[in-house]
């Protein structure tokens, strides 16, 4: 048992291990580097990195096989072979104290981005000029909301997940006094006219009676988003309301009244309120001259909280973001004829470790190398007898 | 036989100082102001400034990038004729601006591909090229000379230039990367095309015989012509021919004012934005407004005017008078463009890779003969060589007001000059030539990638939004760039050793042991420059983009490169290689590195993607090759190395 443990010590501690690890992260990243042409970023991101294999798909069958280790179990093997080499291997030393300082920066800068994987939020924020907004979006995942506007100070809204709705079920709320059943769901979809002789559409009620939606491939290009649809029977106890067309591409609000209260339903983007709010005073968009090329974007935004303590005017600009309540707004891009701004919305608690990480393996390497490269000298200079060619590490 | 000895030691003796004086020679003539044969102030005329592409340069430097962009070169000649059709790039500029009938006969437009050329309707009899000269026909056998034409006149292509149009609109709407060959080759020509029309319409209407007089006419009939106008709108008596006249005029203007791509005309006295430039068609439709013609344009109308006529000291003399008026606002941009037109003609980095190429040689001759002599040779040319590009670089990096590297080009400048400077380095430690040898064909390849890479236009670029920070610039890029020079540093040292063991037996144990010591030690240097580097560029990716990681494929190649050079000190470390190992490490860190540096552009995805460069992927494909064949050939059993066959045993 007690030799088992040692060579298992001696397994995760040793130098082998590290350049095997090496290795295969190097594979892994230069194939997921590739297949970003046929997957974009973010499918690349869950199948190569944020998993613990990668998996090949059995075509024709439902068989998945794990064929290469994943970024999760690289990354973790490499923290405990860090780690257990800083415990057996590396002697308190001054000498060693280069390399204990840029692994033990290697050692926070790859928990770092387990935090961030863990913890970190983006969503966006779209403000045209003048308007104010106290929430954000996110990019990708949309939500189906029950809005029961009966109160005039504010609005009371049951969210349901597009993953909830994806599964096609009947949904009951106990805020909500009737139940919703998904009949249709598309994860991207073309909404079009209905033409004159189609077959009756699922919907019953609203402009949905007037569309068609018709399935479209799920897209991963960075440049394009999935625009979801589903078609959504409200039934109450006494039967069904109606059914109704959903989705973010529809613009229109789609209304229905039951039991004295007027009730919207939508499909939209997910969103996230804040206690605060921003207000875009001034959008700024310049150009070189004679070019397309852009040489600035700003955005003059007005911040206030929703408790009075707060109400001052930043500037937004590329490389110069406004950190906030723990969140990060960054310029992400405009729209509408330079009108209205779009802010990348971050929130990552863990955002300073890599700044640290980097000060310390900086300095690590710049002491470990310099050390070497003072002994090299001194050889030099000493009788040729005493030059060796064993590396100092 | 004792008179040879002795004579052989005095040229060993004084070559190194031959070489030196060579190489200052040739340093001073890219500081000489450039001779011309010509009475016209054709420099005069190449530092006239106009503002393209939001920057203020020389027409020279738009004269010699429009000429890469369109033909790939800077010469205007024609293969039959020995004596280029114009003097310099200047002189085609002029000719295109002010006398296009005749700029149009000059073959200008490079076209390869079949297809295209047969859409074009030019067959392969047109292009093949009847030498007159027996011993030009013999040349041209050996492919000494080219046996077909790949350049064309506008005139040429003129016929079928509304077919190129309409495939170039079949093709535009297709994704780029899908595009077939046949459709980026007919976008490219159709581009050089809109550039070039854009060029001739500049400073005059292209067909117009006479500018000037059309101008001095027009001026004349300005005040008559408004107020025809103006009486026409209040529905009063007018004469129609007046107005006819002006709307001729205007219809004409408004042409140059949309195709027009040089603003030659500075902001007006009382316009406080300097940026503000216009181009001559926008500057004639003011003068409907103002009843008069803007004085720069019809400075540009004397020019064009002295220049069809042959009146040199006219046209000198109006070079002068827009010299002078430009000085008296744009002191420092006119300044700045005298400087950029004279640092095109230096041509700094053309020399400094005829400089490398010498050393290269030199030192590698010095390791089978004459080994101090030539080395110290090769060491001064080396150094001429990197002062040249290093007054360069300053200059690029003055011009522009940025750190070094800004784009694609900028980083093959920087790559070479940090790899060179990282080589004196090794050469003044080991005094083995073997430093000069790696500098003489790093700083030699960079340059020449730098070359192809200044092909597809204006080097000095402007900054997009993202990237317009000095900071980031200055530390995140240069950091990075020096890793990149480090690991090829590296690649090359361990193909030195790998060429010279294998195939030599000029590798001793002492000098085997001594590059093994220099590639491990510029492994550290690479190692600690690419991974601060990396890490700064996450930094700054968190400070621009709200993440520090984002798996965008240019920050996978730099992590890449960090990695594989983790592998290689960790195996060295663990002894899981020895100095072959390791030198065949260091050769696949070529590749690795390659890949990052330019692989990563080509798939066409991500943030960081520059555009596809086709071309460059088979060059990529041959590089890696090599370096796979020398790890091939790196792993055959050391004994059988013919410098270890004799010495071992």
């Amino acid at each position: 048992m007690k030799a088992l443990l040692l060579s298992l010590k001696k397994f995760f501690v040793s130098l082998q291990l590290t350049v095997a690890l090496l290795i295969l992260s190097l594979v892994l990243v230069f194939v997921a580097t590739l297949d970003q042409v046929n997957l974009g970023i973010w499918a690349v991101q869950a199948k190569y990195f944020h998993s613990f294999f990668v998996l090949w798909h059995l075509p024709d069958t439902s068989v998945s096989l794990p064929v290469f280790p994943g970024g999760y179990l690289i990354g973790g093997l490499l923290l405990i072979n860090l780690t257990a080499a800083h415990l057996y291997r590396f002697a308190l030393t001054w000498r060693k104290l280069g390399i204990q300082l840029a692994h033990a920066g290697l050692i926070l800068l790859l928990l770092g981005e387990l935090f961030t994987g863990i913890w970190a939020k983006e969503t966006f924020m779209r403000i045209d000029q003048g308007d104010t907004k106290h929430y954000s979006e996110a990019f990708r995942a949309n939500e189906l909301v029950l809005i029961d506007h009966s109160d005039p100070k504010f609005d009371d809204v049951v969210a349901i997940p597009e993953a909830v709705v994806a599964d096609k079920k009947s949904i009951q709320h106990p805020k909500l006094p009737f139940s919703v059943t998904v009949r249709e769901y598309y994860a991207n979809a073309n909404l079009q006219m209905r033409g004159a002789g189609a077959a009756p559409s699922p919907a019953t009620a609203g402009i949905g009676t007037q569309l068609a939606a018709l399935p479209l491939p799920v897209t991963y290009k960075p440049d394009e988003s999935n625009l979801p649809a589903a078609f959504v029977e409200v039934s109450a106890p006494e039967g069904s309301l109606g059914t109704w067309l959903v989705s973010p591409g529809l613009g229109m609000p789609q209304t229905f009244q039951y039991g004295g209260k007027t009730w919207e339903i939508a499909m939209r983007a997910q969103r996230q309120y804040y206690p605060f709010s921003l207000t875009l005073e001034k959008f700024s968009h310049d150009r070189y001259m004679g070019t397309d090329i852009p040489k600035n974007f700003s955005s003059r935004i007005r911040v206030r909280s929703d408790d009075g303590h707060v109400d001052r005017e930043v500037l937004v600009y590329m490389n110069n973001p406004l950190r906030f309540e723990g969140l990060t707004f960054y310029q992400s891009g405009f729209d509408k004829n330079d009108t209205a701004t779009v802010l990348q919305v971050v929130h990552n608690p863990s955002w300073q470790l890599p700044y640290i990480a980097c000060v310390m393996m900086g300095a690590g390497l710049v002491i470990q190398f310099g050390f070497s490269l003072v002994t090299f000298f001194r050889r030099r200079q000493a009788p040729p007898a005493a030059t060796t060619s064993t590396p100092t590490p | 036989m004792n008179r040879f000895a002795r004579l052989f030691t005095i040229v060993q003796r004084f070559l190194p100082w031959a070489a030196l004086l060579f190489g200052l020679a040739y340093l001073a003539s890219a500081l000489r102001p450039p001779a011309t044969k010509s009475a016209f102030d054709l420099a005069g005329f190449g530092r006239l400034p106009v503002l393209v592409n939001g920057r203020i340069k020389p027409l020279d430097t738009v004269a010699r990038t429009s000429l890469l962009v369109i033909q790939n070169r800077q010469r205007v000649s024609d293969p039959t004729n020995p004596v280029p059709l114009t003097e310099s790039p200047d002189s085609w500029l002029a000719e295109l601006l002010f006398n296009p009938a005749k700029a149009d006969t000059y073959p200008t437009f490079k076209v390869d591909s079949p297809e295209v050329l047969d859409l074009l309707g030019i067959s392969p009899d047109d292009t093949k090229i009847a030498y007159d000269d027996a011993a030009m026909r013999t040349l041209a056998i050996f492919d000494f000379v080219p046996k077909i034409r790949t350049r064309f006149s506008y005139a040429q292509l003129r016929p079928k230039l509304a077919e190129l149009d309409r495939q170039a609109r079949l093709a535009e709407p297709v994704d780029a990367q899908l595009r077939t060959t046949f459709q980026k080759q007919v976008l490219a020509v159709n581009e050089h095309v809109v550039l070039y029309l854009r060029l001739k319409a500049s400073v005059q209407v292209p067909e117009s015989k006479d500018f000037l007089t059309e101008l001095v006419t027009f001026e004349r009939a300005l005040p008559a012509g408004i107020n025809a106008i103006l009486a026409k709108q209040k529905g009063e008596a007018h004469s129609d021919d007046a107005v006819a006249a002006m709307k001729e005029m205007a219809d004409r203007f408004t042409y140059l004012e949309q195709l027009g791509y040089l603003r030659t005309v500075p902001p007006d006295p009382d316009d406080k934005d300097l940026t503000h430039w216009r181009t001559t068609g926008e500057a004639l439709l003011d003068s409907f407004g103002t009843g008069r013609i803007n004085p720069t344009v019809m400075a540009y109308a004397v020019l064009g005017h002295a220049w069809r006529s042959g009146n040199a000291k006219q046209f000198n003399e109006v070079v002068k008078l827009l010299h002078d008026e430009f000085g008296k606002r744009f002191g420092p941009a006119l300044q700045k463009s005298d400087v950029e037109s004279r640092f095109n003609a230096g041509e700094p980095f053309y020399k400094a890779m005829v400089l490398y190429a010498l050393a290269f040689f030199l030192a590698v001759v010095s390791w089978l003969k004459w080994p101090e002599s030539l080395g110290r040779s090769a060491f001064y040319l080396t150094i001429v060589a990197f002062v040249l590009t290093t007054a360069g670089i300053a200059t690029r990096m003055w011009l522009e007001g940025r750190p070094p590297v800004t784009n694609l080009y900028s980083s093959a400048l920087f790559v070479g000059w940090g790899a060179v400077l990282l080589c004196l380095f090794l050469e003044k430690i080991y005094r083995n030539a073997i430093g000069l040898v790696a500098a003489g064909s790093i700083g030699f390849v960079t340059l020449l990638i730098a070359h192809h890479l200044s092909l597809s236009g204006d080097t000095l670029e402007m900054m997009r939004a993202v990237l317009d920070t000095n900071l980031w610039l200055a530390t995140h890029v240069v950091v990075v760039t020096s890793g990149y020079a480090a690991t090829f540093l590296a690649g090359f040292l361990a193909i030195i050793y790998i060429v010279r063991g294998v195939f030599t037996k000029s590798l001793d144990r002492a000098t085997a042991d001594s590059l093994a010591r220099m590639v491990y030690g510029i492994v550290c240097f690479a190692t600690l420059f690419s991974l601060v580097g990396t890490v700064l560029g996450g930094i700054w990716a968190d400070q621009s983009w709200g993440r520090f990681w984002g798996w965008d494929p240019k920050e996978n190649g730099a992590l890449i490169i960090v990695l594989w050079n983790a592998v290689i000190l960790h195996a060295r470390w663990g002894g899981m290689v020895k100095q072959r190992g390791l030198m065949m490490l260091a050769i696949f860190g070529n590749v690795v590195t390659a890949w990052s540096w330019f692989g990563t552009n080509m798939l066409g995805v991500g943030l960081h993607s520059y555009g596809f460069m086709d071309a460059a992927f088979y060059w990529l494909i041959a590089f890696v090759a090599i370096q796979v064949a020398l790890i091939a050939v790196a792993s055959v059993p050391e004994d059988r190395w013919r410098s270890f066959r004799t010495a071992g045993n």
